[in-house]
């Protein structure tokens, strides 16, 4: 191969590279500074590196779409997906400092996987070829179970591990199943010339459609569709709350990028065969996701279920399969890391004051808005945007699939889509009340208010997340403009 | 303009939440209420008679999909914006001198209200309507979550999730109509007109989102809850403006949108109307509570408005717009009444009172006005706004307007049983001596004297209201293309609002 070629278009790739010299850097300054407190300073490390590849982003923001090297593309919807990982990523950094013990204890470790997680999500988003897809897929889900195992004191946050490696494993092997059907059927792995071949009749189409079928059992699995959710709720309950927090938006960022690019630039031909099954995985997952959801009475496995719930929801702008539903979908998926991200930092914050289970009890919050007004009030931003009242960012998200999915003739679907979220307003209305409405457990006399109890860092994610949930429900405009689909 | 007097409390909330000590609060909050107040009421002198919006501010919000911030105020909407603005610091008032409890959050709340309310009866452009609309509920919720009686968190859940629901499938239809047309601007909307199927369909959507709100039968179980539990200003609000986004909703957006399907409808809807006429007087004069009774009564002349709204016609349509600010008007103050009732003694039974007048007679005597202002007494402002939709429902259906006196008959019944038990009769709880339980004090009588002298303002010169609201409904479509017969058994020139000649109600006897 002509060297040349390696270095031309690299710039596609400048915010993965940013963060792999960043890695690189961290785990030497780990070694250099062992022993001396060293994880504090590995967290603002972490922070200023994925700033690093947030400006790198920025970089080559509004650039014409290139590709490298049949790898990996620079379009507007790999650069938005990218923006949600790192901000995610920074969130959750944020969130870690201070939360853990054993993070204190490996620093060196938890950040470098932490920032390897970070790089494979966002290569998920501009991978344009089903090699490079799947190692995206196995960089971050690999970093991701040794994550959600950290909290090592506790046999919850290990058997949370071991599940999601389990099945996380199995989900990969169909993966990689459907990938080589796919292979077979078009005769390359990279999406475009995928769709070439079958488009223009060749290739080996009766592999096409069991190709699909375990590719989507793989991404089913990762982006917790139902039926293949079962792991979701054990692994975001068990698993640290900070790392709770990241996966849950990095993971369906990732996945849901990954899925978009692959089945609307390699099967678009096949989206007759693809939409209708994926239609009815949606309306399985919201349902199934809300109705699971209100029984629920940890908080933290509530939202594992709301998350499943908007998985379908999501879902609903793919099967619609246009341009502009995958960047409704970026939209959709930058609203949901602020409100999702900012929801988990409240549970961290209130779980800080009651004991420290690395789980919340609903119970638990009755009547909390009189002693934490602050993180009460903010909850209670992100539960209503979760559930998607206007004027909030989760509003607009919704929104904007809906009507990509109107547009795209789906109206059925997004009548379902409408009914599940009015269902979904019940449990995430549940926690609003027990904070403001009821009255506290233990009448431990008058209790002076704390406006403050959780650590500087955190405040300030929750802070950041509620001035972006209310700027992005005002301002819709600045971020569906800025928030770009496929090939855009 | 408009900007500015949507905008203005949610200024208020912030400096309010922001301010130090509970009394600072109060002031600014009612000084809040009082300054959108005096905006509004400048809408009044460049106001022209024509059927176009006025003051329309239009700027882009999501230019890329269409939707634009639109805003602008008619004839239909204009009373409506006033009658909010009036209520809101009698309401905050009231508040004031009751509420102890988190009293920044309480009076945030309101003025949050107060933006959204606004921002439903302007905007112009169904997705910025879609957004006021369901923010609306937020506010109530919490109002009546945190500072309702006993139980209030079911009644606040069940407002919420009821409303809620009702409103989803509207979205649907928000997006079917841009689906169809390309735009989400109501007026490009109305112009482009809409093919028959999908009007059938959006108009079921928007017509339940709107009849959960009004509550029309048999879609009003949320309401006697939601009204019993809330905090006096709360329902004050809840009945005096929130029951009105539901009947404005039809007029704004049912009406000029969906003609065809409207015309379809027109008879079942009317049918549902009179049911809730009959029904809720029949269920409030079985009342003992007096607020429940009040609450009752909110269904039954809500019924009344939707019966004049679909009418379609003229005198239906402009009397249905009056009555909704008669509505709020007096019902507002029977809510306010009784929720001063309730500080003083903690109940709200009738059988607990009994021979007022002798122990509170100014309290009895505004009791007296506001009850007949509610029933209907010539007059006062009730009579004009009832007669009208009764003289509008008539042209359409004679049967529908006999049944509708019947409901007058019985609201006047239930409302002088109401009066009796509670002024009227011998004086015999000693919680009620003369002494015992204060008459109205001067800030009380300020809150409800407002109000009660737009009763006979509104009930002596209607034609300045009327004249207001005529053009922007004379030119809705389906009275333009009278749908019923030639139907002309009342010669539209009785109503003075139409001559010109400066006849004025007193000759129509």
């Amino acid at each position: 191969m002509d060297t040349a070629l390696l270095f031309d278009n690299a710039i596609v790739l400048l915010p993965e590279l940013v963060l792999a010299v960043g890695v690189m850097v961290l785990m030497l300054v780990d070694i250099t500074r062992r022993g001396q407190n060293g994880s504090q300073f590995l967290a603002s490390l972490s922070v200023v590196i994925l700033l690093l590849g947030i400006g790198a982003s920025v970089m080559i923001w509004g650039r014409a779409p290139v590709e490298y090297l049949d790898g990996a593309v620079s379009d507007g919807f790999a650069l938005s997906v990218r923006l949600v990982i790192l901000i995610a990523g920074v969130l959750g950094v944020l969130l870690s400092r201070n939360s853990l013990p054993a993070v204190e204890r490996q620093g060196g470790a938890f950040y470098s996987l932490y920032l390897l997680a970070v790089i494979g999500m966002m290569l998920m988003g501009t991978a344009t070829n089903l090699i490079v897809l799947f190692i995206a897929l196995e960089i971050f889900s690999l970093a991701l179970y040794i994550l959600s195992g950290f909290y090592r004191d506790n046999p919850r946050s290990i058997e949370a591990a071991m599940k999601y490696f389990l099945l996380g494993a199995f989900a990969s092997t169909f993966f990689v199943y459907g990938s080589a059907l796919l292979y077979g059927a078009g005769g390359s792995a990279h999406f475009a010339r995928i769709h070439e071949t079958l488009a223009t009749g060749g290739g080996n189409p009766s592999l096409v459609l069991p190709g699909i079928a375990l590719l989507l059992v793989g991404f089913g699995f990762k982006v917790s569709l139902v039926p293949f959710h079962m792991w979701t709720p054990d692994v975001y309950q068990g698993a640290p709350t900070p790392v709770t927090a990241f996966m849950s938006v990095g993971t369906k960022a990732a996945a849901f990028a990954g899925f978009f690019r692959l089945m609307m630039t390699a099967l678009p031909s096949y989206h007759d065969q693809w939409a209708t099954p994926l239609a009815i995985l949606a309306v399985l997952t919201m349902t199934v996701g809300n109705l699971t959801a209100l029984r629920q009475s940890s908080v933290k496995r509530m939202l594992a279920y709301s998350g499943i719930a908007h998985a379908g929801n999501i879902l609903i702008a793919l099967v619609a399969g246009t341009v502009a539903a995958s960047s409704a979908a970026a939209f959709y998926l930058f609203a949901y890391a602020f409100m999702n991200i900012g929801a988990f930092t409240v549970i961290i914050g209130f779980d800080k004051q009651f004991g420290n289970e690395n789980d919340l009890e609903q119970s638990r919050l009755a009547g909390v808005a009189d002693r934490f007004p602050v993180l009460a009030a903010a909850m209670a931003i992100f539960m209503l945007s979760l559930s998607g009242i206007p004027p909030l960012a989760g509003f607009f998200g919704k929104f904007l699939v809906f009507k990509a999915a109107v547009e795209a003739g789906w109206a059925w679907l997004v009548v379902i889509g409408v009914l599940n979220s009015a269902i979904s307003a019940y449990y995430y209305l549940r926690v609003v009340v027990a904070m403001y409405f009821q009255q506290p457990e233990e009448i431990g006399g008058e209790k002076e208010p704390v406006l403050v109890p959780a650590s500087r860092s955190s405040v300030f994610v929750v802070v950041v997340s509620v001035i972006a949930v209310v700027v992005i429900g005002l301002q819709p405009g600045l971020w569906a403009d800025l928030l770009r689909g496929l090939g855009q | 303009m408009l900007s500015t007097l949507t905008f203005l409390p949610v200024v208020g909330a912030i400096v309010v939440l922001l301010a130090p000590s509970d009394n600072l609060k109060k002031w600014l909050a009612f000084g809040a209420t009082i300054a959108t107040f005096v905006v509004s009421l400048l809408l009044l002198p460049g106001w022209q008679e024509i059927p176009d919006m006025q003051f329309v501010e239009r700027y882009a919000w999501m230019p890329d999909l269409n939707i634009y911030y639109h805003l602008g105020v008619d004839g239909i909407s204009l009373w409506l914006v006033l009658l909010t603005t009036l209520l809101m610091p009698i309401a905050v008032a009231f508040s004031n001198q009751h509420i102890k409890q988190n009293l920044g959050g309480y009076l945030a709340l309101m003025l949050l209200m107060e933006t959204a309310v606004l921002g439903v009866f302007l905007a112009l452009d169904l997705v910025l309507f879609y957004v006021f609309w369901e923010f609306s509920l937020i506010p109530m919720a919490f109002l009546i979550g945190k500072w309702g009686s006993q139980n209030r968190i079911y009644a606040a859940i069940k407002f919420f999730l009821y409303t809620l629901a009702g409103s989803a499938l509207m979205l649907v239809a928000i997006l079917a109509l841009y689906f169809n047309a390309g735009t989400f601007d109501l007026l490009a909307l109305q112009e482009a007109g809409l093919p028959p199927g999908l009007q059938q369909l959006a108009f079921l959507a928007f017509a339940l989102a709107f009849a959960i709100k009004v509550p029309l039968f048999p879609f009003h179980t949320w309401l006697p809850d939601a009204h019993v539990e809330a905090p006096t200003a709360g329902s004050v609000i809840l009945a005096g403006v929130l029951l009105k986004l539901g009947t404005y909703g039809f007029l704004r957006f049912a009406l000029p949108l969906f003609p065809m399907a409207v015309a379809d409808y027109a008879a079942l809807i009317s049918i549902l109307a009179v049911i809730g006429i009959l029904y809720g007087a029949l269920v409030a004069l079985a009342q003992r509570d007096l607020k429940s009774l009040v609450a009752y009564s909110s269904v039954a002349h809500m019924g009344f408005v939707v019966l004049g709204i679909f009418a379609l016609n003229e005198q239906g349509i402009s009397g249905a717009v009056l009555q909704m600010v008669n509505h709020g008007l007096s019902t507002g103050a029977l809510f306010l009444m009784v929720g001063m009732l309730y500080e003083r003694r903690h109940t709200r039974l009738l059988k607990d009172y009994g021979g007022l007048w002798a122990s509170v007679p100014i309290f009895s005597f505004f009791f007296l006005v506001v009850a007949m202002s509610s029933a209907g007494l010539p007059g006062l402002n009730g009579f004009i706004g009832e007669f009208t939709i009764l003289l509008g429902t008539y042209k359409s259906s004679p049967l529908f307007a006999v049944l509708g006196t019947a409901g007058v008959i019985l609201a006047a019944w239930y409302l002088l049983h109401a009066f009796r038990q509670v002024a009227q009769g011998e004086l015999t709880n000693p919680a009620n001596f003369k002494g015992k339980l204060p008459d109205l004090n001067w800030a009380e009588i300020g809150q409800l004297l407002p109000i009660v002298l737009l009763f006979f303002v509104i009930g002596l010169a209607p034609n300045f209201f009327l004249d207001k609201i005529n053009p922007s409904v004379a030119a809705l479509e389906v009275v333009q293309t009278p749908i019923v017969g030639d139907g002309r058994l009342v010669d539209s020139s009785y109503l003075p609002s139409l001559t010109a000649d400066n006849r004025t109600w007193t000759s129509i006897y």
